[in-house]
């Protein structure tokens, strides 16, 4: 279920490393938690963040959540195809539903995120 | 006089029930040492007689009603339709909650509904939400909002945007780095356009101008609009008087981007200031920003068509410390109120209202301002109120109108020190030929 | 089977030429040039026109398909859906009253004056507070204000410091609340009773905490029975203690806020005091204040002197005003009456029934519901979906299928610590009958869960609509009648 080439983290993150930059998503999980999802705060490109801040908003019908940057970085480019299609993060969370791509600060942050085999892990050990 | 339902049979069954010994044991969790232990002070309880000829009393207190008065400025006396008090009176209207349950709800849901459309429509806006408090936190909400849209902290409010309104935008934007500044007026009453594009700049989040304005001057929204849009700035247009509306362009088709303000006018009576109605309206672009809740059009699972509460993420119960704003309750009975007011006197009834009061306003203006000692102050055209200059000061001529049983106007010098000896008159379609004529007498004697 | 009555919109009725009010003939001279070079509008289009019969049937269908506390119970907890008195509204409408204008001069308005400080004393004494404001129009608007007075007691005696300390178990106006007055937001966890962690309190209370927002009886209808200590904790770091007094159903005549370590508090007029809801609105926010705080209320405070009412504007440390003119007058009105009505007896068994009718309910219900904290309830009592859970039932499903026992839902997914949460807050009017009903059409929805759970999931089937797309109406949003091209 969760590919094995990506990272993790407890708030349901996933990255996406390729080199020096890594695309950043919700996973099956969060969206399946929130429901149809009808809108993406996205940031602005350029944007420097520090590990933990908010990046994006995501917003179903009835509840709204933040994603968080997994690392330092900087905003390199943000998927404007969730400006139309919100729902494209229900529809395909790993692949399309992408939110933004940051360039990594340190590469040392990466190595503290989780597998897919711990995010699995993690997951089976929440209250649904 | 109690309004519990319960006999004492009930109640010592249900305690019993409950497993606990008396009413007492029920707050066994309230630590002994705060625990009331007298009965409150309170006057002694009435029955419903009682209680009739207690407030009816204590209402007699008012004499204002005894007076024909030309009080305005925020607040209007109007027709209202009996309609209103009638149909907004009924059970199923006064005594739901706020319609979270929509299969239950459909017709508090279809009401507001209405309401957004023809706020709408006298607005010229594409959206408009449930309604909010009143005028001065309508205006408050349309501030804060245009800081989230253009994220610039300066505002610039008109002086003739109605005093209470500027001082409740400074205490909302007090902590949150909010600067407000007022663009005064000149000789006509209106904004003065130059002192507005001097006070422009690319900070500017907002311009906010009332029309028609506290004076009862009409504003220029379209030069006001445009000089705002040269900087890249909202045009924020606020109405205190709603019934203008059936007579003036709507703001929304002269480039406002929001229109908000005061329903009062829409059948609400003036009742001491509240329980009153906020309303806005703003262009499509700007819905996620807008406060307050929002009806939706929607249809259920055979595809009957029905009504919800929508877009609530937006909203304080779900965004909590992110929300557009802390709002929680609209007006609800209050917008009932406005929609069956609106709908009765629909698209002539409304209008001819409108003209009513802008005929009966000129002629009282012509009327007054013949008067020796008199002086229309502005030059500017008005809606249904002026502003009079008086030869002797406004207290000694209010006091002798108040001898002779009338409440001239409102004296402008407390909130505009530099407009001494001057009062804001309000005429509406409920004022007659002869009573206008008898102000003018009287205001003629007085200041003889 | 779903009840077939389709109300068209106003707009679908209309037709042109037609008018429900009319106003006499103009009786001035006809002025030509009647605001001549002002950009006046040629009509207002789209805008209805239907006749007196039509406007008066439209609203009463439209009503009809209304549920509300005039037709039975109305168990959303923290709501207080209680009676309301009906001589109160024709009071509040009295002319004396309706039609007094507010910027008519002291002298000519002392009745309503008086009505509004009379409101004041009395939330004073119920409240055990120094000094109330009438001028919040509504629950949130009050926490604003309070927050506001906060802010500016805590800059008058030094600095306004940074966080709000607000229970995870809070209102969503709260911590909106606090962003507005420019303060962060601190979540403080709830203890396996459901109340504060006073550990966790206590090690979140530095100097850089200006208050904490609390609720009590909290949103699990759990009396906070360390409200003394946790008073104690703030004080004694400098900070101020705000309640939100949304549950104060729970308290009247037993315990006042005052008494309890309370500084600011705001008090919701369309709750504890019985008027109306409206379909969500207009209430009122009373806000009260201990004396430290006094020089800072919203102006205009109304004063007596020489034995007359007088609003004083001379309020140099007054944080200003929060509203036009004095409050949401005639909802004042009502709640004055109310208090009258009942009396210091009366008042206290407000909290003695709303107290024992929720036990009763949660006793009924206990056994059938999941209680996942067993502290004792006090106004409310929350259970969840758990156990119906298992058989793919959930608590939204349970309110929907309530709807086609004739009977309103109760709260749903609040407090937000209790997953799949059913708040039920009866409040004191209920008679034992109607109280029974919803025990028993509980139990059977309960029973309906294990054997029938399709049945709940495609509920209501006894409404006016089945359930509604709420995703669509988020997704497509259609906020408006518009005309057909």
């Amino acid at each position: 279920m969760y590919p094995n080439d990506f990272r993790y983290t407890k708030e349901h993150e996933w990255i996406k490393v390729a080199g020096d930059e890594a695309l950043i998503g919700i996973t099956d999980f969060a969206q399946h938690q929130l429901g149809d999802i009808i809108y993406v705060e996205l940031p602005p490109v350029g944007k420097e963040l520090a590990v933990r801040q908010s990046i994006s908003v995501v917003e179903s019908v009835k509840s709204v959540s933040d994603v968080y940057a997994p690392f330092s970085g900087q905003v390199v480019a943000v998927n404007e195809a969730l400006v139309q299609t919100a729902d494209l993060i229900n529809k395909d969370p790993h692949g399309q539903g992408w939110i933004v791509r940051l360039k990594i600060k340190d590469k040392k942050e990466i190595d503290g995120l989780l597998t897919a085999n711990d995010y699995e892990k993690f997951l089976e050990g929440l209250e649904h | 006089m109690s309004y519990l339902s319960l006999s004492d049979k009930d109640k010592r069954e249900m305690l019993a029930a409950t497993g606990v010994d008396s009413i007492d044991g029920l707050f066994c969790c309230i630590p002994d040492a705060v625990r009331l232990k007298r009965e409150l002070k309170l006057p002694a309880a009435q029955s419903e007689l009682e209680l009739v000829r207690t407030i009816e009393a204590i209402g007699r207190k008012n004499a204002y009603s005894r007076h024909l008065s030309f009080l305005g400025g925020g607040a209007y006396e109007h027709f209202i339709p009996t309609v209103v008090d009638y149909l907004s009176s009924r059970g199923e209207f006064v005594s739901p909650y706020t319609p979270y349950q929509p299969e239950v709800s459909q017709g508090t849901l279809q009401v507001v509904f209405e309401f957004q459309t023809l706020v709408c429509q006298l607005t010229g806006l594409d959206i408009a939400n449930a309604s909010l408090y009143e005028g001065a936190t309508a205006t408050a909400e349309a501030v804060l909002m245009a800081q989230r849209i253009t994220t610039r902290n300066r505002v610039l409010l008109a002086r003739t945007l109605h005093p209470q309104y500027r001082e409740v935008v400074r205490t909302y934007i007090k902590n949150l780095g909010l600067e407000a500044f007022d663009v005064p007026y000149g000789p006509d009453g209106r904004v003065d356009k130059d002192a507005l594009g001097r006070a422009l700049d690319e900070k500017t989040a907002a311009v906010v101008f009332q029309s028609p304005n506290f004076f009862g001057v009409v504003e220029d929204v379209q030069a006001l609009s445009d000089a705002a849009h040269g900087r890249k700035a909202l045009s924020v247009a606020i109405v205190a008087e709603a019934i203008s509306l059936g007579l003036l362009e709507a703001p929304g088709k002269l480039g406002a981007d929001i229109v908000t303000g005061e329903g009062q006018s829409l059948g609400v009576p003036v009742s001491f200031g509240g329980p009153y109605l906020g309303f806005m309206a703003c262009k499509k672009e700007f819905l996620r920003q807008m406060p307050g809740r929002i009806v939706g059009q929607t249809v259920d699972k055979e595809g009957r068509r029905g009504f919800v509460l929508t877009l609530s993420t937006r909203e304080q119960h779900i965004r909590r410390e992110r929300a557009t704003s802390n709002i929680c309750t609209n007006q609800g009975l209050c917008a009932l109120r406005a929609t069956i007011f609106m709908e009765s006197l629909g698209r002539q009834g409304l209008r001819e209202m409108a003209w009513q009061n802008a005929q009966k306003a000129a002629y009282a203006a012509e009327r007054l301002g013949s008067v020796p000692g008199v002086r229309r102050k502005f030059s500017g055209p008005v809606f249904n109120e002026f502003v009079v200059e008086l030869a002797k000061p406004w207290p000694a001529v209010d006091a002798g109108l108040r001898g002779q049983g009338l409440i001239g106007g409102y004296g402008l010098e407390p909130a505009y020190p530099e407009l001494k000896n001057s009062a804001l008159v309000c005429v509406t379609e409920l004022k007659t030929k002869d009573q206008i004529d008898r102000l003018a007498r009287a205001l003629q004697e007085v200041l003889s | 089977m779903i009840k077939e009555i389709r109300e068209p919109l106003i707009f679908e009725i209309s037709e042109a030429g037609k008018r429900a009010g009319e106003l006499p003939a103009l009786d001035v001279p006809v002025k030509m040039d009647l605001l001549a070079g002002v950009a006046l509008r040629r009509e207002i289009e789209g805008f209805p026109e239907v006749s007196e019969t039509e406007v008066t049937r439209h609203f009463t269908r439209l009503s009809q398909k209304n549920y509300c506390v005039d037709m039975g119970i109305y168990p959303l907890g923290s709501c207080t859906m209680k009676y309301n008195p009906k001589v109160n509204e024709r009071l509040a409408g009295l002319p004396d009253f309706a039609a007094s204008h507010p910027l008519a001069s002291e002298d000519l308005v002392q009745g309503s004056l008086e009505v509004l400080k009379r409101l004041e004393t009395y939330l004073c004494e119920i409240a055990g507070m120094d000094a109330f404001t009438l001028h919040p129009a509504a629950g949130a608007h009050g926490e604003l204000t309070g927050m506001m007075l906060i802010r500016a007691a805590l800059e008058a005696r030094g600095g306004a410091r940074k966080y709000v300390l607000i229970p995870d178990s809070a209102h969503g106006t709260n911590p909106s609340s606090a962003h507005i007055c420019g303060y962060s937001v601190k979540e403080v966890k709830s203890n396996e009773k459901g109340t504060i962690d006073v550990e966790a309190l206590e090690a979140a209370m530095t100097d850089e905490v200006a208050a904490l927002m609390v609720t009590n009886p909290n949103t699990l209808g759990v009396f906070e029975s360390d409200i003394c200590r946790v008073a104690e904790i703030i004080h004694a770091k400098g900070g101020l203690v705000y309640m939100d007094g949304a549950n104060m159903n729970a308290l009247t005549g037993i315990v006042r806020p005052g008494d309890m370590g309370i500084d600011v508090l705001h008090i919701n007029l369309h709750k504890t005091f019985s008027t109306p809801h409206g379909g969500g609105g207009p209430g009122s926010g009373p806000v009260g204040v201990k004396k430290e705080l006094v020089p800072y209320l919203p102006v205009p405070v109304i004063g007596e002197k020489g034995g007359r009412f007088v609003l004083d504007f001379d309020r140099p440390a007054s944080i200003g005003r929060v509203r036009s003119y004095f409050g949401n007058f005639s909802v004042i009105v009502r709640a004055l009456c109310y208090i009258l009505t009942l009396g210091p007896k009366g008042v206290r068994e407000i909290a003695e029934f709303a107290v024992l009718n929720a036990n009763y309910i949660r006793k009924g219900l206990e056994g059938e519901y999941h209680l996942k904290y067993t502290t004792p309830s006090m106004h409310e009592c929350v259970f969840s979906d758990k156990i119906q859970k298992e058989f793919g039932v959930t608590n939204l499903d349970i309110a929907k299928r309530l709807i086609d026992y004739g009977l309103h839902p109760p709260t749903m997914s609040f407090p937000l610590i209790v997953h799949g949460a059913l708040m039920i807050e009866p409040t004191e009017t209920e008679s034992r009958r109607d109280l029974d009903l919803f025990i028993d059409a509980m139990k059977a929805i309960a029973r309906e869960a294990k054997e029938n759970p399709e049945l709940l999931r495609s509920a209501p089937h006894a409404a006016y609509v089945s359930r509604l797309d709420e995703v669509a109406a988020a997704k497509f949003p259609v906020l408006r009648w518009v005309k057909e091209a």
